[in-house]
């Protein structure tokens, strides 16, 4: 990868629940700068490989590096101090509280009111919609503003890298368009991203590299372009 | 500056006010001892229905301990005072630190758990410290403590409810307290945001555990007699219908449940029988009409005395400058 500095690495990366064994042996890298995202049926491990980084789950072997640091042990309300945001799946907004509350949320671990503001003005400037339903119930919002609003919560955590995991799940393809163009938005204003799909198709459209998992193994990978195009990826994939 | 704190004037006076109707109604003879009796056990029920509140309503883990915790501090502070013979604040202090020890040594295991295995553990405590304090015999045994000093009066038990009112509102109002309502909504994206989650649910637990020792503290030297049978688990229950028809989540709604039911049941007296019956009843119409209880998750705070305040300042005002 000549050039990029990498700003993750997961070095043979184990986790087990219970008797499962969910990743048996990870190894990928995410550059600084850039879109990387991971593919793979129901139960590869894809969000297990998020959750690992971030500390939710605990791996059973292996070393998880963040810019340098050995995060492995790090345990996960410390992992956002270190720059690493987790956009979870199923977007788990707090639902009684509101728009604004929610976005100070994701502030929790900031104390520089100054640019927590910035941050907030530039949050709801990207995103209008959340403006507009500034004191509603982040409850009583649509899939796809709650989407927003989980986006937002984690961009006011102000990452250097930002893990989603399923930003499109259960969205209408018209707003899996937008939310796919927000992230690269927000890669191109220099956030890192790891992504995990089932929308293989648009997340190797958007990506700079991909993984393909396969029962907690990592099968594939290489730039997202290439991946594309290889047969057994569009048949196993992309649906031909 | 004046305008500033003028809220926060009107608010004392208002305690003030409320304190002197009572006191002049007991030291008046206005009162009878019995409603004097009920107006103390009101204070009481506030303090624990509020700190249930912060464990069950405002962090989201449903204890169902709290007699147990107030158990401990009601004869941790008859030993300070009847066995010992220390004063009173000495009671006080002890009874609410054995009972937040107690909260830490639960607490730190049991929170864990979730949901029905949260209560069920805490249910299990709760039983546990009645019927260990019933075969303890420095502690009376079965037939329990008598002979504390009465030193509880109405002076005691305002400035008590007013403190541990103060200090849940001003812990939920911290970034604490968002904290404690991020867990409530979805742990595992507070963790996200980087809130310590099992920091935050112990130190909840703790607070709760701590409040409802002082409850007890303030019982035993009120009534100068308990017994482990009276912590048992109908008292939890009592303070969680409370709870639940003041609202989960609502600290108004705590006090205002407090003294509803603990006036229903002074009324309810004359009929005992009849009184748990009613009281079920209750539960379940506010459960049906108004689930999220009598005032959902409102609040009276120092802003609806600002309303009320800024509409009386200006007219005060105005009456100045004419």
């Amino acid at each position: 990868m000549g050039g990029i500095e990498q700003i993750l690495t997961l070095d043979d990366v184990h986790v087990h629940y219970g008797a499962i064994w969910a990743l048996k042996g990870i190894n990928l890298t995410v550059g600084e700068g850039e879109i990387v995202s991971l593919i793979g049926a129901n139960g590869a491990g894809k969000s297990t490989t998020l959750q690992a980084i971030s500390g939710v789950v605990k791996s059973s072997a292996g070393k998880t590096t963040f810019r340098g640091e050995d995060i492995t042990k790090v345990p996960a309300h410390n992992i956002v101090k270190k720059g690493i945001a987790q956009v979870p799946e199923g977007r788990r907004v707090f639902a009684n509280l509101s728009v604004l509350e929610n976005l100070e949320m994701g502030a929790y671990i900031r104390r520089d009111n100054k640019g927590i503001k910035q941050d907030m003005e530039m949050v709801l400037e990207r995103f209008p919609r959340l403006k507009e339903r500034i004191s509603q119930v982040a409850g009583t919002l649509s899939g796809g503003e709650q989407q927003m609003l989980a986006i937002g919560r984690a961009l006011m955590t102000r990452p250097k890298l930002m893990l989603l995991d399923e930003p499109s799940m259960g969205l209408a393809p018209l707003l899996v368009k937008e939310i796919f163009s927000i992230i690269q938005e927000i890669n191109q204003e220099g956030t890192t991203i790891l992504l995990v799909e089932q929308n293989a198709r648009m997340a190797l459209q958007i990506s700079d590299r991909a993984y393909v998992l396969e029962t907690g193994r990592i099968v594939l990978d290489g730039p997202a372009k290439e991946l594309a195009r290889q047969e057994d990826v569009k048949k196993a994939y992309l649906g031909g | 500056m004046l305008k500033k704190y003028f809220p926060s004037i009107l608010a004392c006076l208002a305690l003030a006010v409320l304190f002197t109707i009572v006191q002049v109604g007991i030291s008046g003879g206005l009162l009878s001892g019995y409603w004097i009796t009920n107006i103390y056990l009101m204070g009481i029920n506030i303090i624990l229905a509020s700190s249930l509140n912060l464990i069950n309503g405002f962090t989201g883990e449903f204890s169902l301990g709290h007699a147990g915790f107030m158990a401990v501090g009601a004869f941790t502070g008859a030993i300070v005072t009847a066995n010992l013979g220390l004063p009173f604040p000495l009671a006080i202090i002890a009874g609410m630190l054995a009972a937040a020890i107690a909260g830490v040594i639960v607490g730190l295991p049991t929170l864990r758990l979730r949901g029905d295995y949260l209560a069920i553990a805490t249910l299990g405590f709760g039983e546990i410290v009645r019927v260990v304090l019933m075969n303890i015999d420095y502690v009376g045994g079965a037939s329990g403590m008598m002979g504390i000093p009465e030193v509880v009066n109405w002076p005691i038990i305002f400035i008590s409810v007013v403190l541990s009112l103060l200090l849940i509102r001003n812990f939920i109002g911290s970034s604490h307290g968002r904290a404690c309502l991020a867990v409530r909504e979805n742990d595992l994206a507070a963790q996200m945001m980087g809130v310590n989650i099992t920091y935050y649910k112990v130190l909840a637990f703790v607070i709760g555990a701590a409040l409802a020792g002082l409850a007890g503290v303030l019982y035993a030297h009120y009534y100068s007699i308990i017994q482990p049978k009276e912590f048992s688990f109908m008292l939890t229950f009592d303070v969680l219908v409370m709870v639940m028809v003041g609202g989960l989540g609502s600290l108004t709604g705590s006090v205002v449940g407090a003294v509803l039911l603990t006036t229903a049941s002074a009324f309810l007296q004359a009929i005992p029988e009849l009184r748990m019956v009613l009281y079920a009843l209750l539960l379940i119409v506010s459960a049906v009409f108004r689930p999220q209880g009598l005032l959902g998750e409102k609040e009276i705070t120092l802003r609806t005395f600002e309303r009320w305040g800024g509409v009386l300042y200006a007219a005060l005002n105005r009456k100045q400058t004419e």
